[in-house]
């Protein structure tokens, strides 16, 4: 177990080395620092010597790859790749375009990301299986058919129409909830219900016709004909086999995001203006701040393999046959 | 020739998206297995309507794809034209995309939405809602009001629908007619009770629906903002059609790119196996190991750079905005490739131990032509599945990347930027709401039909599914 969780970590360096090279070339390669010093600086009009200075105080005044000035081992680290692109591996992001600590802001902002997406998922699960249950319960009748269409019908619902409708309805009209904006503590809870309402919302249709299609393909198997059967009612079977038996993929498809979960929803938290860190990104973008989405990149790279190999562990929990190997 | 023809980079893509799309056709029509599934798409009753209502806004943004500078004047042998681009489709719509209004105007209506002070002749300053310049023009000279010219409208167009959906009609039954070599009436019969393997009835009541609110909205264009107006007076109606080019233009060319990289690596990598197969699978574990959202916007932050770097390169706004539309789905098509390609290189591995293709290895079969011909056809389903599937998530996209700021171009007219606008509409007071209810609408219908097509295509093409 630990050595192969060990040699799927070493698996993973290539793959981040690979991310990390394709970040560089876009944000060094295609756009040289003197790009990036003149959009931080306000296009046209600069003169050369605010974007020497600024590249100075940014620390992007080094070669790219190779440094002939330098003396012995530091030819290679004082470099751009070295101190923009290779320290990230340490995860020590540095310092954003504005000056500030990004491990600190990320520190920080990670708990308001959590404090959403996370009743978002286990709330949404909850409501979609119970759904996706009774789909199946009431299978090729009018009801399943029509749940169905639903479905369709919520998924074709772009996310952010769901966003500004809730806003509207609730937080506008009805005046039930404050329509964005966040505190510490408690008080948070009046500041998440929207959105994590808004969330569970939108991910119905897409969730319950995943479990339904679970559920479906469970029920044709030989078990569900034996419990049948032995005269088991359909109830029994439904909760008791089924949905067992059923946990093994619902199980690996969840366990996959969760450390996704850090990285919060960029729409959600932006709407309601959630210091997370999917406002965090956003705000990168808009004020193109590079560093930070580099940052990001790297960080959202990271938090998906550890995904992918939980996946992997939860299988040989949830399923005693696969062995890792 | 009174105009010039212009051809964008999206429009030469479009045009080559749609021979591509003719050739597939020809091509699966040919070969029996696909077209049985064809055909079980065409017997779902879902599957005709949405594929109908894809073929409208497809029309539209074919006619939108067309674009040409007119010609303004000819002195002394140099001919001047127009700087403005315009499209088949501003043509068709004439007076629409040209009168604007001051501001916002709700739908249908006659005067603006906001007061404002006038100083009459006699000197008093009073408040009142201006009259809008377009809406209306016609209903002092005529001597009607509102509603009657609203109703004489509907009747006129409702009649013209009947007519033409007559013609339908008349054509469908031939068509039976002529399927079946039975007379007319039997065929005639056959479709209005219903009895019939592709549903014609159903077709032609969806279609006689279609004709109907399209030959009202038309008609009500000419003379009112059947959606009103947004901000700076541009008609909603016209901005949505406008948009739907956008819209498609995504969901389409974004699979022309990334088909190619799909088909060839996914392939190669499960045919050859080994060294390839590595290389191949850590290029894409690599890419989709990026978070999409991320990925795609650094790579449009990297382009803004450069179009404000080398703005030398690009003649007018519009082509800028072609080009940022034209990065957007190459982009998209990168981060996408992978999801694909990771499907067929698994089918390929389990297709080459199959015993026709052992056989053809056997007698002495190039590679390449194993892979062609024995192959690419039986995961051609696979493909099709994933094409449609994507389409529908990739408009929806369109709207969420435009309000990151990583979408398209602000001066492009799209959805996502009518729903960027909308968020401080409604934030006003008394509340604009139908810029976003028209583009809520007309995506919603896209996506709608998109994803019921979808469906109806995975039951029809995949295996699995038939057993």
């Amino acid at each position: 177990m630990f050595a192969y969780v060990l040699r799927r970590m070493i698996y993973a360096i290539p793959v981040l080395i690979g991310v990390n090279i394709i970040t560089f070339l876009l944000f060094f390669m295609v756009n040289t620092p003197d790009d990036m010093a003149r959009a931080q600086l306000g296009d046209k009009y600069v003169t050369q010597q605010a974007i020497e200075r600024w590249k100075v105080d940014h620390g992007y005044n080094k070669p790219l790859f190779y440094n002939q000035t330098d003396e012995g081992m530091k030819k290679a680290t004082d470099t751009l790749f070295f101190q923009k692109s290779l320290k990230l591996f340490s995860f020590d992001f540095g310092r954003s375009d504005s000056g500030r600590d990004i491990g600190h802001d990320i520190k920080q902002r990670m708990w308001a990301s959590l404090a959403i997406a996370v009743p978002i998922m286990l709330i949404g699960i909850l409501i979609n299986i119970t759904f996706a249950m009774l789909m199946v319960f009431f299978r090729s009748t009018y009801l399943d058919i029509s749940g169905v269409v639903f479905c369709v019908i919520l998924m074709s619902v772009s996310s952010l129409f769901y966003i500004i409708g809730g806003q509207y309805l609730i937080g506008k009209l009805l005046r039930l909830v404050p329509i964005s904006g966040y505190a510490g503590g408690l008080d948070a809870i009046k500041f998440i219900i929207l959105p994590v309402v808004v969330g569970v919302i939108s991910g119905i249709g897409a969730g319950s016709r995943w479990y339904r299609s679970i559920f479906l393909e469970e029920m044709g198997k030989q078990y569900v004909i034996t419990a049948r059967a032995k005269g088991l009612s359909e109830i029994t079977v439904l909760f008791k086999h089924v949905l067992k038996n059923a946990s093994i993929p619902i199980i690996t498809g969840v366990v996959v995001i969760i450390p996704s979960l850090f990285m919060g929803s960029l729409l959600l938290e932006s709407f309601f203006g959630v210091p997370g860190l999917g406002s965090y990104v956003i705000d990168a973008i808009r004020q193109q701040d590079f560093a930070i989405v580099r940052a990001m990149v790297f960080l959202g790279t990271v938090l998906y393999i550890i995904g992918l190999i939980l996946t992997d562990l939860a299988y040989t929990w949830v399923d005693p046959r696969v062995r890792l190997n | 020739m009174p105009f010039k023809l212009v051809i964008l980079w999206t429009d030469g893509l479009m045009y080559l998206l749609v021979v591509s799309l003719v050739f597939f056709l020809i091509w699966s029509l040919r070969r029996l297995h696909i077209r049985r599934a064809w055909r079980q798409v065409m017997c779902n009753g879902f599957g005709v309507i949405s594929l109908g209502i894809i073929l409208l806004y497809l029309s539209v943004g074919l006619m939108d794809s067309i674009h040409f500078r007119l010609l303004l004047d000819t002195q002394n042998g140099t001919k001047h034209y127009s700087v403005q681009m315009e499209s088949l489709l501003d043509l068709a719509l004439s007076p629409l995309g040209e009168d604007e209004e001051k501001t916002y105007s709700a739908p249908f209506a006659l005067t603006l939405y906001s007061q404002e002070t006038q100083i009459k002749p006699d000197g008093v300053h009073s408040r009142i809602y201006p009259k809008l310049k377009f809406s209306g023009q016609d209903l002092l000279k005529e001597n009607k009001t509102k509603g009657q010219d609203i109703v004489s409208r509907i009747i006129d167009s409702f009649l013209w629908a009947f007519f033409l959906w007559s013609m339908g009609l008349i054509v469908a039954t031939y068509i039976k007619a002529r399927l079946n070599a039975t007379s007319w009436i039997v065929a005639f019969k056959c479709i209005a009770k219903g009895y019939s393997k592709v549903p014609w009835r159903l077709t032609l009541v969806v279609f006689g629906l279609l004709l109907f609110i399209i030959m009202a909205a038309l008609n009500l264009a000419q003379e009112y903002h059947i959606l009103g107006t947004n901000k700076v007076g541009q008609d909603v109606f016209y901005l949505s059609l406008k948009s739907i080019r956008t819209g498609l233009i995504i969901g389409t060319l974004t699979t022309l790119i990334m088909l190619p990289f799909a088909l060839f690596l996914g392939t190669m990598a499960g045919y050859f196996r080994g060294i390839v197969d590595d290389v191949i699978q850590y290029l894409y574990t690599t890419l989709s190991s990026i978070p999409g959202v991320l990925l795609i916007a650094a790579a449009i932050l990297s382009l803004q750079i450069f179009i404000s770097n080398h703005p030398h390169y690009f003649a007018t706004m519009t082509e800028r905005a072609d080009i940022r539309l034209l990065a957007l789905c190459i982009i998209l098509g990168i981060t996408s490739w992978t999801g694909l390609c990771r499907v067929l290189r698994g089918e390929t591995l389990k297709l080459r131990e199959i015993e026709y293709v052992q056989a053809a290895t056997a007698l002495g079969v190039g590679r390449f032509k194993i892979i062609r011909q024995h192959l690419l056809p039986n995961i051609m389903h696979l493909v099709v599945i994933a094409v449609v599937l994507d389409f529908s998530m990739l408009v929806l996209a369109e709207a969420v990347l435009t309000y990151v700021g990583v979408g398209v171009d602000p001066t492009t007219m799209s959805w996502g930027n009518m729903i960027n606008s909308a968020r401080l509409e409604l934030a006003r007071e008394p509340v604009v709401w139908w810029p976003l209810m028209a583009a809520f609408g007309f995506m919603f219908t896209l996506v709608l039909a998109a994803n019921l097509f979808s469906d109806a295509v995975r039951d029809a093409f995949d295996p699995r599914i038939k057993g």
